[in-house]
């Protein structure tokens, strides 16, 4: 997939000095220390063949991960937990959970 | 081009909403309903958003420093103080003369029926321009899966057990739609996750409204309600079509049914395949049915 399309993970570096906390409460926007990868034990697997690309998945993903990719659909697999939510809601039955492996 | 006609609104849609995703990275259980509602109400809002969540799993799971999953400008705000705090940004942000924005409180059941109520109701009174989105997830999750004023009659929790004495929760679900109504909000409304296109419509309309918006959306949560991830979108959708839940709107003084099912799908099923409705007996059922059925026909009777 094109990166440019998804939030990407970036480097926390740890403050050295009391000065280098944010000012308040605040933090950066859009900010994101680690992936979410791990917590999957299935991934959704998309059939191209299948999909009509009518976007269900892509509204009911509760994590977001799916992206519209030169009118094809493409999973964030950073991010994307497994819930099975798009496989479950899709209505030509495109998306298939796989066991992921060690 | 004349400029007397109102512009219509235009429709979101899949195809065109915008391709940003402002909540990502969370750290919500997989297959989160509150999640979903909150990304793609976001969606819609767009980037000059400004989000207030009060104690929650919303607040829980977005702001875990240094990582901060809103794309948005969003902030945590006291458990029962969301609505005072929507209320002065969106004062904050008229002051200092901003165009084009939007501010956005989104609490949970708890945080909207119960404790964060009282802010919730001088907001509406003043009509601050607020959108206020409240994700129903029947009980205090973030918690540990206490009752609610919007947890409904017979659900298991951890402060209403199951047992021989009692069938868990025995108080019914508060009449929040209503209760909001009747303070003449300029536009309040019911939806579900499991009718996202319909929630999508709701949160564009309110978008384009001034003063206090209100919208109530039905959100599952498989880790309190004990149902699989995978169907947390069609559970969503099966309370609306056993109607236990309902889809409405209430506009300009009008309440207006937007769904009036000619035949309820089984709210038994709909019961039975979760684990905080499992050991519910044919009784309770039938209890948790014929309120059903006395409210369908008040609603009927008064909003058709
Ligand atoms: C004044 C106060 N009382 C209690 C709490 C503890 N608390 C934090 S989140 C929460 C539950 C929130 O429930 P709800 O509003 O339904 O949101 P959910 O977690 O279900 O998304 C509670 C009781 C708190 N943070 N502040
Ligand atoms: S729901 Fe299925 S058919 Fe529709 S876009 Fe997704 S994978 Fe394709
Ligand atoms: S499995 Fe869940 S998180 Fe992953 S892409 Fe599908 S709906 Fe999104
Ligand atoms: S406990 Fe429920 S509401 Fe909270 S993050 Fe998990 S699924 Fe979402
Ligand atoms: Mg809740």
């Amino acid at each position: 997939m094109d990166n440019s399309i998804k939030p990407q993970k970036r480097d926390f570096v740890r403050p050295q000095h009391i000065n280098d906390y944010p000012v308040g409460p605040q933090f950066e926007a859009g900010f994101l220390a680690e992936t979410n990868a791990g917590w999957r034990t299935f991934r959704p697997v998309v059939d191209h063949d299948k999909c009509v690309y009518c976007l269900r998945c892509y509204i009911v993903c509760p994590d977001g991960t799916i992206f519209k990719d030169n009118d094809k659909i493409n999973v964030d697999l950073d991010y994307c937990k497994g819930c099975g939510v798009c496989a479950h809601e899709c209505p030509k039955d495109a998306i298939s959970m796989v066991k992921e492996e060690l | 081009m004349s400029n007397t006609e109102p512009l219509a609104i235009k429709r979101v849609t899949p195809k065109n909403i915008t391709d940003k995703e402002l909540f990502y990275g969370h750290k919500a259980c997989a297959g989160c309903g509150g999640s979903l509602a909150v990304r793609l109400a976001l969606k819609v809002l767009g980037e000059r958003t400004f989000s207030a969540f009060p104690a929650g799993c919303m607040a829980a799971v977005g702001f875990i420093y240094p990582q901060m999953a809103f794309k948005n400008n969003s902030i945590i705000t006291t458990f029962p103080g969301v609505a005072s705090m929507a209320a002065g940004i969106a004062a904050g942000a008229k002051a200092l003369g901003l165009e084009d924005y939007k501010t956005v409180a989104f609490a949970g059941d708890g945080g909207t029926a119960d404790i964060g109520f009282q802010a919730l109701s001088g907001m509406i009174d003043r009509n601050d321009d607020v959108m206020y989105i409240c994700y129903d997830n029947e009980a205090y999750m973030n918690t540990g899966i206490q009752k609610s004023g919007l947890t409904p009659y017979g659900t298991k929790t951890t402060t209403t057990p199951a047992g021989t004495n009692l069938p868990g929760s025995v108080t019914h679900k508060k009449n929040l739609f209503e209760i909001i109504a009747a303070h003449d909000i300029a536009y309040a409304a019911t939806a579900s996750i499991g009718y996202p296109q319909d929630f999508i419509n709701k949160v564009n309309k309110a978008k384009h409204i001034k003063g206090t918006t209100f919208i109530h959306v039905y959100a599952s949560c498989p880790t309190g309600w004990g149902t699989p991830t995978h169907t947390a979108v069609e559970i969503a959708k099966e309370a609306v079509d056993c109607g236990l839940f309902y889809l409405a709107e209430y506009e300009d003084g009008e309440f207006k049914l937007n769904k009036n099912p000619k035949e309820f799908a089984s709210a038994d099923e709909y019961l039975k395949k979760q684990g905080r409705f499992r050991h519910l007996t044919d009784e309770d059922i039938k209890l948790v049915t014929d309120q059903r059925d006395k409210k369908w026909e008040r609603m009927r009777k008064q909003w058709l």
